[in-house]
């Protein structure tokens, strides 16, 4: 048995059941690196070229709190989940595609780096396919590797199935795997707002500065694209010129234009990091598109390395405000 | 129609004339000015490449100038270079300048789209077939005599014995160049341009250092974005070699087509591509000018281009495995004149120096 780690960002927030579940399937030990700190942002700074944007500066500094408790980091290169897009070329940011390498020659004293090519765009079983490159890494049968993969897909259609119900993904893993509780709501939520993004930016409470608990505390319920599912949202895509090149970009675009269209929904708030090139793109057409649909009032907040919770309180403090006076005005 | 372009380098010449044959009216764009910077900055969003907002500059500059459509490329990505037109039009649609962005999408991705709108363009200036490709043909030669002509000056320049001798003869040739009207007279013209440059008066005892420029195609391509980095290091006494060039993929000539598959060259150190842009380009290029006993490589790259930060965080494992110096530099609205000057001047010593510690350790194992 050998342990693979698991860095807490990125992926991990939409993939994580079932790489968890495959690899356990198989008797390995899942280490995920600690959430998100201070320390891990400024080893990930230390590390990374001084270029890249905070997520994956974090990505670094997830991999240096792995490095010396695991046999394995797995560091799949995500190149394509689907055939989607105006000529079916949808891929990942172009620092996904080069990841591995990035975190390979830039850091020092590093365990194995299993960087499988994850191209599902091939074909239906390409995801199989995956797998058995990394179990026979792992040496293990085909037989084995088939099971372990079954399960995983079922795990991973019950986790979607549990996001779609509003949960956030951390919710829901708390759901899955320690089977947590639901809590429930005290009052009635009087805001709705659709928190858009990368997941790795909304959901990851350090960098974002506890957005989303802020909200909740707040009184808001909070969607997010990862609350709809694929059908829904690839309706979008027609309302476009042009898809966005990129997986995420494309789930962020569509689920703030699907939101746009929900006459409940109070507002939209997109977190985007500093310096996201697809985002420079991203956050200038949904705010556009904002204006278009209606004057829905639109939040954009940029986080980076000096992020503190205090300036992000009071930017969402004054746009909820901005709304309430609005909806009292009406 | 009144038909305008991005303005990339010297190509505006035969695109001009390629717009003007077809029947249009051409809009020439000027080269990129602070003005149009300042154009562009405002307008675009703020993390959006330089390319982008030069771009949006040129684009709000020609609108002014009466443009009805702008003609542009597009892109399959994974480099946001290909979702330029999509925000570019949203951008201007906002402004209501009415400007049209018509992209040509890659053949290979929509052979379709790519053909209604080359139609388009040739109904709408009212050719027939044939003369369209006959156009379309002599606008090729004309990029590839500019290309020929622009190559010869970077050789040149680092021998000339009279500054700024060299760029004089390349602003004739490109005079000539322009005024020439079909195959004949582009080819008189650029023999001409070609003897004027080899005549400039030259010290061939100089024996200069050697550096390849690399990096995202427009900052490349266009001198006004990379504050004309290659007539600056002639200048310095530096002989350069682009990695880029409109008509590179045609030639056989140059460094970076000597040894075929660029990809192939980076693997062992980026096992994916391409990534978007010229990014695993960079990382080949590097190895490849470092074969080729280059002094240096220069790698340019606008601020936030996602495939270059891929390739510099790279670089340095390729620099210290080929012993090649690499400097990066990243340029955005901020980048001064003075500042690339002063980082180039330093590099350039350093190159000297190194090229003179070699010679020396050259001559002590000579001796022993």
């Amino acid at each position: 048995m050998s342990r693979i780690g698991i860095p807490r960002t990125l992926a991990y927030f939409i993939y994580f059941p079932f790489w968890k579940t495959f690899f356990e399937e198989l008797d390995q030990e899942v280490v995920l690196s600690s959430p998100t700190t201070r320390e891990i942002m400024d080893h990930g700074v230390r590390e990374a070229v001084n270029d890249a944007c905070i997520p994956i500066k974090l990505y670094h500094g997830h991999v240096a709190d792995l490095a010396s408790k695991v046999d394995y980091v797995f560091c799949p290169r995500l190149v394509s989940v689907r055939k989607h897009g105006d000529f079916g070329t949808e891929t990942f940011c172009p620092k996904f595609l080069g990841l591995p390498d990035m975190v390979r020659l830039a850091m020092d004293n590093l365990p194995e780096i299993i960087d499988v090519r994850v191209d599902l765009k091939q074909g239906k079983d390409e995801l199989l396919n995956v797998c058995s490159q990394v179990g026979d890494l792992l040496g293990k049968s085909e037989v084995e590797i088939k099971k372990a993969y079954q399960s995983a897909m079922k795990v991973q259609k019950r986790f979607k199935k549990l996001l779609y119900q509003n949960m956030t993904p951390e919710e829901a893993l708390d759901m899955l795997f320690a089977k947590g509780e639901r809590k429930p709501l005290l009052t009635q939520p009087d805001l709705q707002i659709a928190v858009v993004g990368y997941p790795y930016v909304i959901y990851d409470d350090y960098i974002n500065g506890r957005i989303l608990s802020l909200l909740a505390k707040e009184n808001v319920n909070v969607y997010t694209q990862d609350m709809l599912s694929d059908k829904i949202m690839n309706r979008q895509a027609r309302n476009l010129p042009k898809s966005m090149f990129w997986y995420f970009s494309n789930r962020a675009v569509y689920g703030a234009l699907h939101f746009m269209q929900q006459k409940n929904i109070d507002g939209i708030i997109h977190i985007t990091a500093f310096a996201c090139g697809p985002d420079s793109i991203v956050d200038r057409l949904l705010e556009i598109e904002a204006r278009r649909h209606g004057q829905i009032p639109y939040l954009s907040i940029a986080v980076d390395e000096h992020t503190g919770d205090a300036g992000v309180r009071t930017r969402v403090e004054a746009f909820l405000d901005m709304l309430r006076f609005r909806r009292e005005k009406s | 129609m009144k038909i305008s372009f991005p303005h990339m380098g010297y190509s505006y010449l035969a695109l001009k004339w390629l717009v003007e044959n077809m029947g249009h009216e051409c809009i020439v764009p000027p080269e990129p000015s602070s003005h149009t910077l300042d154009l562009g900055v405002r307008h675009a969003p703020e993390f959006a490449c330089i390319p982008f907002k030069i771009l949006m500059g040129t684009y709000l500059e020609v609108a002014e100038k009466g443009a009805e459509v702008i003609l542009t490329s597009g892109g399959m990505g994974p480099c946001r270079a290909g979702l330029y037109w999509v925000m570019h039009q949203y951008l201007l649609d906002e402004l209501h300048t009415g400007v049209k962005v018509v992209a040509f999408e890659p053949p290979l991705c929509d052979l379709k789209d790519f053909f209604k709108k080359l139609r388009w363009v040739r109904r709408t200036g009212g050719l027939s077939v044939k003369e369209f490709v006959q156009v379309l043909r002599i606008t090729w030669e004309k990029i590839k005599a500019i290309d020929e002509v622009e190559m010869l000056s970077h050789e040149i320049r680092p021998y000339e014995t009279n500054r700024g001798e060299t760029t004089r003869g390349l602003w004739q040739a490109l005079e000539m160049l322009d005024a020439a009207n079909n195959e004949a007279e582009i080819e008189d013209a650029m023999q001409e341009g070609l003897k004027l440059l080899r005549d400039v008066s030259q010290d061939r005892s100089r024996n200069p250092l050697k550096i390849g420029i690399i990096g995202e195609i427009y900052v490349v391509l266009e001198p006004a974005a990379n504050h004309y980095i290659q007539i600056m290091l002639g200048e310095m006494g530096v002989q350069t070699d682009r990695s880029i060039y409109l008509t590179s993929y045609t030639r056989k000539n140059t460094i970076v087509n000597l040894e075929g598959d660029v990809f192939e060259i980076a693997k062992p150190y980026l096992g994916e591509a391409p990534i978007g842009g010229h990014g695993a380009n960079s990382i080949g290029e590097t190895i490849l000018y470092a074969r080729h006993g280059f002094d240096g490589v220069v790698q340019l790259a606008p601020f936030a281009c996602i495939p270059e930060i891929v390739a510099k965080s790279i670089i340095p494992a390729v620099s210290k495995d080929y012993g090649i110096p690499v400097l990066t530099l990243f340029i955005d609205e901020q980048t001064g004149k003075a500042g690339v000057q002063t980082r180039l001047e330093a590099f350039v010593d350093l190159l000297e120096k190194r090229r003179e510690v070699k010679a020396k350790r050259g001559i002590e194992r000579l001796v022993i």
